[in-house]
């Protein structure tokens, strides 16, 4: 079987084994998807197939439950990890723009990553900090009250940082 | 069983316990409309074209999950409930691409129907249409995921009814769709082509990929000598197109539209139907006396040899290694036939009229090229052919009864019952029988194996072995099959598994139809042409006699070999992506 280029050999292991505590057990898949997602930082095709195989399910199935949750990822999150709230407040005050404004910066889609691994970018919902709506993150840094005419200078300084 | 109560737009009636509003409704002669309901495959309350008031209840109940309760008062045709029927259809419609007079389903499609049943005039909210690419990756099945109404009826029947699990819901919200995981095309993913979503689909997003443009060039083509094979089951399900009941016998008028089509001989699968009989008795009786592998599995279905291929390859070698009736006859058609009649075989075309979706990616499997050249060129499911007739502008239903063409045109009742359950298994015993112990078969019908029945066994006494055969249909009932085999839990000796529920008669490329006796009355339709034969067994077919005499020599032997049996491939369960393992 064929593995990705992106995978390192020394998580297969473990992977195998917390596959292994589940074994047939399709009640499980979630817990199991968010438990090789943070061993793998993503959950790539071979690991779904991994664990469609493992619980007995259907890899459609397997895909179904991780299409449909946002913190599951199928792709190598990047150093930077940039969410824009789709809160309500954030919402009605313009983090559509925002996200528009991101998508057309580093050329990707929201739930997409660079081509240098360096952004990706996704939706979330409410962060809890309302008042500074529209509010987004990146790692730990959180930005608020941002308009979409301030994200190149915010990304420039990252893009400094990351290639440094 | 408990009974209960209740009143129905001002009728009394009283039904089991458990009964849906739905249901119960029919009873008072209520039809409530329903678009995301499948009886007995698909009850998710979703779609909410089926609203009803209940009285007493703060909303509107869903008729088709909504168990009904002693003395419930329910109206089926308030405003209330009309209203609100009327909305969500809106709804449903508001994002639904304006195409249906270009539409696979234009005059089949319920949505359209509920459409005009609900008298909707206009649609008050537009939203913005989808714009997904279609997935034409695969010769049998087409998925237009802008037409998709997402009822999940699709995913129910591939799920439960097939046990594929090939198409499931992906993403979430608004952009929701049904499809292979990873979005990947359809030919890709562990499918098995069956056309089962089709038939389940109320709408045009699934639907069988068309050849008929093909055919017709063929037809028109001075140059080209097109013969034509038709499957046993479309003899009585196509006349549901043109009105007639399921199972009416319409053998004369299908061969008397396909001359009126053009083709230039009208021949019948049931010929080779009975040339698999002889293969495949013959087959059986050499793994009975050389140590197996046994049981052995039948092969006819297209769909369940992909399915084993994906999901049981370490079984391969328990199928047998005969080649499916319409692909026998794809290579005799372009070797002996034109042999016999003395014409280049570069110049036959050979197309077939099947029940079946999966049958179109048989045709074009790179091991189906026997005779120098791809033994079936294009495949059509009986509604293609059924549009074909129309187009034709032929008034099918009063066109007199004519004969098939010689030689490969004449069957016996055991090729006919191939297109049922339990049908090649009867077919089988009754050569086999006959074969072993040279004796007459007493009775020929063998009733254990007849009926809709998911898995059916029997038992049969031949000379002094004890022949232990089960039958399937429907890829659920096969998986469970298999798995004793597999566990070394079932000692049967012969399977024989059909893909569709109904087997051929229920095949993906049927007439659509929501009668519920449909599958029933088109099995009695088969076994009134078996009844009405004047042979009633393969190996009493004079034309394949005679095909063994001048051609083929012996079952099994040199010939046979080239040209009617085949291999299989180990695929993986989860796609073709996996497909070099
Ligand atoms: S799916 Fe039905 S409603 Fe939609 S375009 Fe086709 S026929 Fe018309
Ligand atoms: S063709 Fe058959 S196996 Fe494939 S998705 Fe449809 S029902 Fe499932
Ligand atoms: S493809 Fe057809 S059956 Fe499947 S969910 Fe869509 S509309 Fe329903
Ligand atoms: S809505 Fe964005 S932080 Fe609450
Ligand atoms: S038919 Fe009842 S909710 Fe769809």
């Amino acid at each position: 079987m064929s593995k990705s280029v992106g995978l390192q050999e020394e998580v297969w292991p473990e992977l195998e084994r917390i596959i292994q505590e589940h074994r047939g057990d399709r009640s499980a898949l979630i817990q199991v998807l968010h438990r090789c997602q943070e061993l793998v930082g993503y959950l790539p095709r071979e690991v779904q197939v991994k664990i469609a195989e493992g619980l007995e399910v259907s890899l459609g199935e397997v895909y179904g439950v991780v299409s449909f949750y946002s913190l599951f990822s199928t792709k190598p999150r990047g150093k930077y990890r940039i969410s824009v709230c789709k809160g309500t407040a954030c919402y009605v005050r313009g983090s559509m723009e925002v996200l528009e404004r991101l998508e057309k910066e580093l050329g990707i889609k929201a739930g997409d990553s660079t081509d240098d691994g360096l952004f990706s970018l996704e939706v979330v919902r409410c962060l809890g900090a309302c008042g500074l709506s529209p509010v987004m993150t990146i790692n730990d840094n959180t930005y608020g009250l941002v308009k979409p005419d301030a994200i190149p200078q915010i990304l420039r300084a990252y893009r400094a940082a990351g290639v440094a | 069983m408990a009974e209960v109560t209740l009143t129905i737009d001002g009728q009394q009636v009283k039904v089991p316990k458990g009964t849906t509003i739905l249901q119960a409704a029919r009873q008072v002669g209520r039809e409530i409309p329903t678009l995301c309901y499948l009886e007995g495959i698909n009850a998710i309350g979703s779609c909410r074209v089926c609203l009803v008031e209940v009285q007493g209840a703060k909303t509107l109940m869903p008729a088709c999950v909504t168990e009904v309760a002693e003395g419930m008062t329910v109206l089926t045709n308030s405003p209330a409930a009309r209203r609100a029927r009327q909305l969500n259809l809106e709804l449903i419609l508001s994002d639904h691409p304006d195409e249906c007079t270009t539409c696979p389903r234009n005059q089949s499609c319920e949505l359209q129907a509920l459409a005009e049943k609900m008298n909707i005039r206009e649609v008050r909210f537009r939203g913005p249409r989808p714009n997904y690419a279609l997935d034409a990756s695969s010769p049998s099945i087409v998925r237009d995921p802008n037409k998709c109404i997402l009822c999940r009826r699709c995913v129910a029947v591939c799920e439960q009814v097939q046990g594929v699990g090939a198409v499931v819901p992906l993403e979430r919200g608004y952009r929701t769709t049904i499809g292979p995981a990873f979005h990947e095309p359809l030919l890709e993913a562990a499918c098995v082509l069956c056309g089962q979503c089709v038939v389940a689909c109320p709408v045009g997003a699934l639907y069988e990929r068309d050849y008929t443009e093909e055919v017709w060039a063929a037809l028109a083509d001075p140059n080209r000598h097109v013969v034509v094979q038709t499957a046993p089951a479309v003899r009585v399900a196509i006349g549901e197109e043109f009105g007639l009941p399921p199972g009416a016998v319409t053998t004369g008028k299908l061969v008397a539209a396909l001359r009126r089509l053009g083709f230039d001989r009208v021949f019948d699968t049931n010929f080779t139907a009975d040339l698999t009989i002889i293969e495949e008795g013959s087959e059986l009786l050499h793994r009975l006396q050389n140590g197996g592998p046994l049981p052995m599995f039948t092969s006819c279905s297209p769909g369940w040899i992909k399915y084993m291929e994906h999901f049981y390859p370490e079984l391969i070698e328990h199928i047998s290694t005969c080649k499916s009736p319409q692909q026998m006859f794809g290579a005799l058609a372009k070797t002996y036939y034109p042999q016999q009649a003395g014409i280049d075989p570069a110049a036959v075309t050979v197309v077939s009229i099947m029940p079946c979706t999966a049958k179109k990616y048989e045709a074009q499997r790179p091991e189906m090229n026997s005779s120098g050249f791809q033994d079936v060129d294009y495949v059509l499911t009986t509604r293609e052919l059924a549009r074909m007739i129309k187009t034709a502008g032929l008034d099918f239903a009063s066109l007199p009864e004519e004969e098939y063409d010689d030689p490969l045109g004449i069957s016996t009742g055991a090729g006919a019952i191939f297109g049922t359950t339990g049908g090649v298994m009867e077919a089988a015993v009754r050569t086999v029988y006959e074969i072993v112990t040279k004796n007459e078969l007493p009775g020929l019908d063998l009733l254990p194996v007849r009926g809709l029945e998911g898995v059916k066994e029997a038992t049969v006494t031949i000379g002094d072995t004890t022949l232990k055969v089960a039958v399937a249909h429907g890829l659920a009932n096969a998986r469970k099959v298999v798995e004793r085999v597999l566990n070394k839990e079932a000692d049967y000796h012969f399977i024989e598994i059909m893909c569709c529920p109904g087997g051929c008669i229920g095949g993906g490329g049927q007439p659509i139809t929501r009668l519920d006796d449909a599958k029933q009355k088109r099995m009695e339709g088969i076994y009134q042409v078996d009844r009405d034969l004047p042979i009633r067994k393969s190996h009493e077919n004079p034309a394949v006699q005679k095909l063994y005499e001048d051609f083929l020599k012996e079952p099994l032997g040199h010939k046979s070999h080239e040209l009617l049996h085949t291999t299989y491939k180990v695929r993986s369960r989860f796609g073709s992506v996996m497909e070099h393992v």
